[in-house]
């Protein structure tokens, strides 16, 4: 397993220009005792010494499948959950001796809006204002300021509750906004939203980080859009990060690797010799076929499944340079569905 | 302090960009390095934005229960308009379904919000914002006790119609909604903050609006010594007393304060547990 720490600089010292430093941090979740008949759960270490620099100004995304140890990374920077060790540096406080600090310096989009719910938008969006320090006239200038920007005018005046899933996530991601902070935090912002919506989170994130040199630390399972939005990436697996760099250069790792996707339109012509050779390398689900192939291979395999007798089975296929997916599975994640939520 | 060169903001893709930074002026970072925190919310403004909040709450959510409450109390007094022929036992029955509309909301309804709201995950949306966790308890009881304003006023002067009992004194319920609503609603947010799950939440809630019916309504009289005692822990039973004092003709001020004081005892204690118990479930 590819287990590539965290951080090109050496560790133990923050860069300078470091806005979070987050040097072996552990945490432990404790055996869950069984009740009567069912299996109690082992102990978790949903954090196994973490360590992470956030740069200032960056959009770094946390990346892994579900019980990854994204979340609660997440909880232990916004000082909702405390570490069993290691040290978490934010702008210059230490976020384990002073957990207090973390809601005077995050704005914190959770995934939960329960607190929210029963609220209209713009209602959510002020008293998240206020809570955060503003005056009464500063929360509702910057309320109004917000909801112009991410297009809610026309849902301000409704409860969160009756609206859908995108709207929902929207109007909370509106209120991590009211009350200015340096640092943001996200945990999947996006969930749910169709592509109007997520334009308007993504321009205005950046518009934080060009203006006012936001920087933001994003959750996210999608890797399309980590692909395209993110400045740096870790990868958690296991508590673990077992790999951080830019996208650009994470898709490095994988080399020069081409992925050959192959739909058959029933049974895969095993008797042509070259298909029942490629079998070993493929990844089948279904009808489809999955393989990663250094470009002469890949050009070969198409080659064979398009010219000779294999082409009357064949359904589709496509080629495709890696993607973040790829990376992930190349680095020895060993959960084979991928990154993406079902 | 926020602002940062425009060579950080600007770059974003490449994997060069931890290289280009360096040696960037930095107009963020000021003497010892620590950024300055955004200031705090003060206890008063982030408790009024509270309670703001969970009034408007009530327009979505709380209106038929508060109807359930009302409804609940009023036949419980006709029911017992065929038992109870005034005196003393129509004064409690009054009384005791009055405030039972307080323990109804501010006790059950607060605990199960609260249990909810920690089992979700709700929680964190407080707990990451820097306010004081006794605005968010007092915030939360304060509405929860203004939710019981029209069911109990409602309730008392039903009932005072029905046992023919005089309303000279109802005003009283100035004192007695905030007072015996502080001590329900403190009780209630100390459950359900409290509980380890958001079912047990709920059924503290429940049983403790079942004792506050029974151990309230019912005239004390009639009570075996035991549940007397139990009626004597209830801090609704101070309220029920300091109520029904005041249909006396002359009402005994002194004890209808003392009454009021126990509430107001019990209330001051048990929000000051529900916010211990905040803070504990906030942050874990």
């Amino acid at each position: 397993m590819g287990a590539k720490q965290a951080e090109r600089g050496s560790p133990g010292r923050a860069t300078d220009d470091a806005v979070c430093t987050v040097r072996g941090l552990v945490k432990t979740y404790p055996a869950a005792r069984g009740r009567r008949g069912a299996p109690g759960a082992a102990a978790v270490r949903a954090s196994d010494g973490i360590d992470l620099d956030v740069r200032r100004g960056e959009i770094f995304g946390l990346l892994g499948p579900n019980g990854a140890g994204k979340s609660t990374l997440v909880r232990q920077l916004t000082g909702l959950l405390r570490p069993d060790a290691g040290s978490v540096d934010l702008l210059g406080h230490d976020l384990v001796r002073h957990p207090e600090r973390a809601s005077r310096l995050v704005g914190y989009l959770g995934q939960e809006s329960t607190a929210l719910d029963e609220l209209t938008v713009s209602l959510a969006a002020e008293t998240t204002g206020r809570l955060r320090g503003l005056t009464l006239r500063d929360a509702r200038a910057e309320r109004d300021a917000v909801i112009d920007e991410l297009g809610l005018a026309a849902i301000a005046g409704r409860p969160l509750k009756k609206l859908s899933g995108g709207q929902r996530r929207l109007a909370c991601f509106a209120a991590t906004l009211v009350g200015e902070r340096p640092v943001l935090v996200l945990d999947e912002p996006t969930t749910g939203m169709d592509p109007v919506a997520r334009r308007a989170v993504w321009a205005a994130v950046d518009r934080r980080r060009a203006e006012r040199g936001a920087t933001v630390l994003l959750v996210t399972h999608n890797v399309i859009e980590a692909e395209t939005v993110l400045d740096r990436v870790a990868v958690l697996e296991r508590g673990r990060i077992i790999a951080c760099d830019t996208p650009t250069g994470l898709k490095e790792l994988v080399g020069d690797e081409v992925r050959v996707e192959l739909v058959w339109r029933a049974e895969p012509p095993l008797d042509v010799p070259e298909v029942a050779a490629l079998r070993d390398a493929a990844h089948e689900s279904g009808r489809r076929w999955s393989l990663r192939l250094a470009p002469a291979e890949a050009r070969a395999a198409v080659a064979a499944v398009t010219g000779g007798p294999a082409f009357a089975a064949l359904d589709d296929f496509t080629l495709a340079t890696p993607s973040l997916e790829d990376v992930y599975l190349a680095l020895g994640g060993d959960r084979t569905e991928g990154l993406v939520k079902g | 302090m926020t602002a940062v060169s425009a060579e950080v903001v600007s770059g974003r893709a490449g994997a060069e960009d931890p290289a280009r930074s360096e040696g960037c002026a930095r107009p963020w970072s000021d003497g010892d390095g620590a950024a300055p925190l955004a200031p705090r919310a003060r206890l008063l403004p982030a408790l009024v934005a509270v309670y703001r909040a969970q009034l408007s709450r009530a327009r979505v959510a709380r209106i038929p229960l508060l109807f359930v409450a009302t409804f609940q109390s009023v036949g419980i007094m006709v029911l017992m308009r065929g038992v109870v022929d005034g005196g003393d036992e129509a004064r409690a029955v009054v009384a005791g379904s009055s405030v039972l509309v307080v323990a109804f909301v501010a006790l059950n309804l607060l605990a199960q919000y609260f249990g909810q709201l920690r089992a979700s995950g709700g929680l964190d949306h407080y707990a990451t914002l820097p306010v004081p966790p006794a605005a968010v308890v007092l915030g939360a009881a304060a509405a929860y006790a203004s939710f019981t304003v029209p069911g109990t006023a409602v309730t008392a002067v039903v009932g005072s119609a029905l046992f023919h009992l005089p309303m000279t004194h109802l005003w009283v319920l100035v004192a007695v909604i905030p007072l015996a609503g502080a001590a329900l609603a403190g009780l209630g947010a100390a459950l359900g903050l409290l509980a380890p799950r958001q079912e047990l939440a709920t059924l503290c809630g429940q049983l403790g609006m079942s004792a506050a019916l029974l151990l309230g309504v019912l005239p004390a009289a009639h009570l075996p010594a035991p549940i007397g005692y139990a009626r004597d822990l209830l801090p609704s039973t101070y309220g029920v007393e300091a109520l029904a004092r005041t249909f006396d003709e002359r009402p005994d001020w002194l004890l209808v304060a003392a009454d009021l004081g126990v509430c107001a005892a019990v209330g001051v204690v048990s929000l000051a547990v529900a916010t211990w118990a905040y803070r504990r479930a906030a942050v874990r």
